[in-house]
């Protein structure tokens, strides 16, 4: 089946009814388990890349966990989201030894070329900012990892500079320079 | 011959599966048999790359730095021509790092290759598991455990094996073990780096842990953050299952056992042990009141046995090496080994593993290689969020759980953060709180309105509006905290705040008082002039400025209005004249 084109995660409507299915798949396989909740909103993201509202309230009708409790699980841990992301994730490290070593600029400095905060999305859907705890590569820092559905990079010793070129090239990359 | 690449999440990020890649394509290109294969992260991550040759008789020559571009030299020299390329091989003081440690935890760890169970048995693997299932009775193992003074590497630093017994003592039939390793405090790796090089080391520990209390059923509580680990896990449970490690009747025995994943979802709380439970049953992971105790009442509500993986993956070398054997390592009652992770202004950045008692100056000059760029050495963050500060007076301090816990600080889960002249330590202090502020479930009143206003506090002294008083009122809140907090998380939360105004307090009074920030650190404090005599009255300054800070008239000098100033900078960066200083 052809796909329609589209530069964001929202999946297009052939995908849109297989994900649905693929999200039933889940529901029944984990739907008695003790303590499922939390590996099915997982799964869910995956699926969907966001948990929609109507997601949120299938997994309750097929759980009977109420939509409360789902609601106050998914907003409790912040790998949840309930809204979309751009198609190029930042992972930007904010640990200690990135601190040490200057990871605030570089956050300046990618959400003055962006124009966008931590948490947020470009309007043209390509990017989201995420500042994390700790990606584990505290010796190459400061370090970001961006993340596609596709693929995941580490880049490491960056300097403002080298930050706002990862996404020129990105952006080259996507034909918008 | 034999080529390892290691690949831990610091190796892959420094281009290790590239380099891997185009060994793999030389070998296939001269029509060589030589396999290629991955290890796990030998600590040393200031110089991934690392590539180990092995010759045919076993000698074993490592490269570092093996950036894809290097890939072809080093092969043509030493694969095709057999003569090691020496500009490579690793330096001595690369070696001197090695040497001067005691792995055991991190024994296998980039030696073996983490996703071949046969790798670890050939290396003592499951020997202990064999020894402790034919010779030991379930209060023997407790009792060896109790006996080498292993105490939980987590941070708390409670006796494992008496765990062990009070877990095996409850009446309850069902019972649980569980493993910690949401590794949350950031700059701390080396649960991680155990995960993705040793696996099978921790999962062997946690199998005693269940013949020890009785349990049949294991979870591992890993961070989704770590998508190497996880993946390594799983390949390492399925192998075990299939040689009759784990599952039913294992080894025949007629014992079973069973170890299931499970990912955090990205909160620090959860490494809190009733939060953690909370967590696995699908739950918001908030700690509730103790007791009851999870050795009584853990994960659905049945008696837990729950350490970390470091402390897992020393088990096993217990068992093997026996009590008495482990004691002799480390200090009394502070027994055997523990790893850190250093980084920060470090030479040497990675992780290591040293006898309990060694001294900061042994780990930061003669294995980290003292401070980065000639500077001087300023202070360490030990423990992460929850710990404190060292400074150069503490440099022959024995490191241990109980020496650490006399100056106010703790070992915590093991994150080394080295500070040099040029760190703040009041931004420092602001980075912790900003954290743990940020990682407060909500719970209890204390952390979840008194991190803020400490953290609003510690704003106020960055941004230049802090009073003798504001640090007075950061210790007597950080006081109450301490006292009144519901976990662990809220109850350490004040003390990088308040070790770093112990042991720093003159950086803190030249902020609120003298008006300066010593490191030039805090932007609320610097002050940017114009120095006469360079300035040529060009006017770029002028145009440049966004706030119209700036004023003069052509060929004239410049003048900068301080109080308009919002420190930008962008005038420095427009000057062709360095005319404009930074005070």
């Amino acid at each position: 089946m052809e796909h329609e084109k589209d530069t964001t995660h929202a999946p297009c409507s052939h995908c849109q009814s297989s994900a649905y299915a693929q999200l039933d798949l889940v529901l029944d396989e984990f739907k008695d388990m003790q303590g499922n909740l939390i590996i099915i909103l997982q799964k869910a993201q995956e699926i969907f890349g966001y948990l929609p509202r109507d997601v949120i309230r299938r997994i309750s009708e097929v759980t009977g966990h109420t939509q409360a409790k789902i609601y106050g699980v998914v907003t409790f841990y912040a790998q949840f989201r309930l809204t979309p992301i751009g198609k190029y994730l930042i992972l930007l490290c904010q640990g200690t030894a990135c601190h040490v070593n200057g990871s605030l600029a570089i956050e300046n400095a990618i959400c003055g070329e962006l124009g966008i905060k931590d948490k947020e999305t470009t309007p043209d859907k390509l990017f989201t900012l995420n500042n994390v705890a700790c990606l584990g590569c505290c010796s190459l820092a400061p370090v970001l990892m961006i993340k596609t559905e596709e693929t995941e990079e580490t880049y490491g010793n960056l300097t403002p500079d080298s930050a706002i070129e990862l996404l020129d090239e990105i952006r080259r990359k996507e034909g918008l320079i | 011959m034999k080529i390892l690449v290691g690949q831990g999440s610091c190796g892959i990020a420094s281009g290790a599966k590239k380099t891997a890649a185009l060994f793999a394509e030389q070998i296939q290109a001269n029509q060589l048999d030589i396999p290629v294969q991955i290890t796990g992260c030998i600590g040393l991550c200031y110089l991934e790359p690392i590539v180990d040759i092995y010759n045919d008789d076993g000698t074993l020559f490592r490269y570092t730095q093996v950036k894809p571009d290097k890939v072809q030299g080093i092969f043509e020299s030493h694969v095709l021509h057999n003569t090691p390329k020496e500009e490579k091989l690793i330096s001595f003081s690369g070696q001197s790092f090695l040497d001067k440690q005691t792995r055991i935890a991190l024994k296998n760890c980039g030696l073996i290759n983490p996703e071949q169970i046969q790798d670890y048995i050939d290396n003592n693997g499951y020997r202990a598991l064999s020894k402790v299932l034919e010779t030991y009775t379930q209060d023997e193992i407790c009792k060896v455990i109790s006996d080498s003074d292993l105490r939980g590497r987590g941070g708390g630093g409670f006796p494992t094996g008496r765990k062990w017994e009070q877990v095996k003592s409850q009446k309850e039939t069902t019972k649980y073990v569980v493993c910690n390793a949401d590794e949350g405090d950031p700059g701390a790796f080396m649960d991680r780096s155990i995960m993705e090089g040793d696996p099978h080391k921790m999962l062997e520990g946690m199998i005693i842990a269940g013949i020890a209390t009785g349990a049949h059923e294991g979870y591992i509580y890993v961070r989704a953050e770590y998508p190497l680990a996880v993946a390594r896990l799983r390949i390492a449970i399925d192998q075990a299952k299939e040689l009759g490690y784990l599952g039913k009747n294992i080894l025949n025995s007629g014992f079973d056992f069973d170890i299931k994943i499970n990912l955090g979802a990205g909160a620090f709380v959860c490494g809190e042990g009733s939060a953690l439970t909370a967590s696995i049953e699908g739950q918001r992971g908030m700690p509730r009141v103790k007791p009851p105790r999870t050795v009584e009442k853990g994960l659905f509500e049945k008696p837990t046995v729950l350490n970390n993986v470091e402390t897992f993956a020393n088990v096993p070398e217990v068992i093997l090496m026996g009590a008495a054997a482990y004691k002799k390592i480390g200090t009394p009652k502070n027994a055997g080994t523990k790893a850190f992770a250093l980084t920060g202004n470090v030479n040497n950045t990675g992780l290591i593993e040293v006898p309990m008692g060694t001294t900061l100056r042994t780990i930061i000059f003669d294995i980290g290689g003292g401070v980065k760029n000639g500077k001087s050495f300023k202070a360490v963050q030990i423990g992460g969020p929850s710990g404190g500060c060292l400074t150069p007076a503490h440099l022959d301090l024995p490191l241990d759980f109980d020496s650490l816990a006399k100056v106010g600080a703790m070992i915590g889960s093991g994150g080394l953060v080295v500070m040099d002249e040029d760190t703040c330590m009041v931004s420092i202090a602001r980075f912790f709180m900003n954290f743990t502020q940020e990682e407060s479930c909500g719970k209890c009143v204390p952390c979840r309105e008194g991190t803020h206003i400490m953290l609003e506090l510690l704003d106020d002294i960055v941004e230049a509006r802090g009073t003798e008083k504001t640090i007075e009122n950061l210790l007597d809140l950080g006081d109450t905290i301490g006292a009144t907090a519901l976990c662990g998380l809220g109850k350490t939360a004040p003390n990088p705040v308040i070790s770093t105004i112990t042991q720093f307090k003159d950086e803190y009074l030249a902020h609120v008082v003298g008006g300066v920030c010593p490191t030039g650190q805090c932007q609320a404090y610097r002050k940017y002039v114009v120095t006469e005599g360079k300035c040529v009255g060009c006017g770029l300054c002028r145009k440049v400025c966004p706030v119209m800070a700036i004023s003069g008239s052509t060929k004239k000098t410049h003048t900068i209005d301080t109080k308009k100033c919002i420190r930008c900078h962008s005038c420095v960066s427009a000057c062709k004249f360095e005319a404009i200083e930074v005070i």
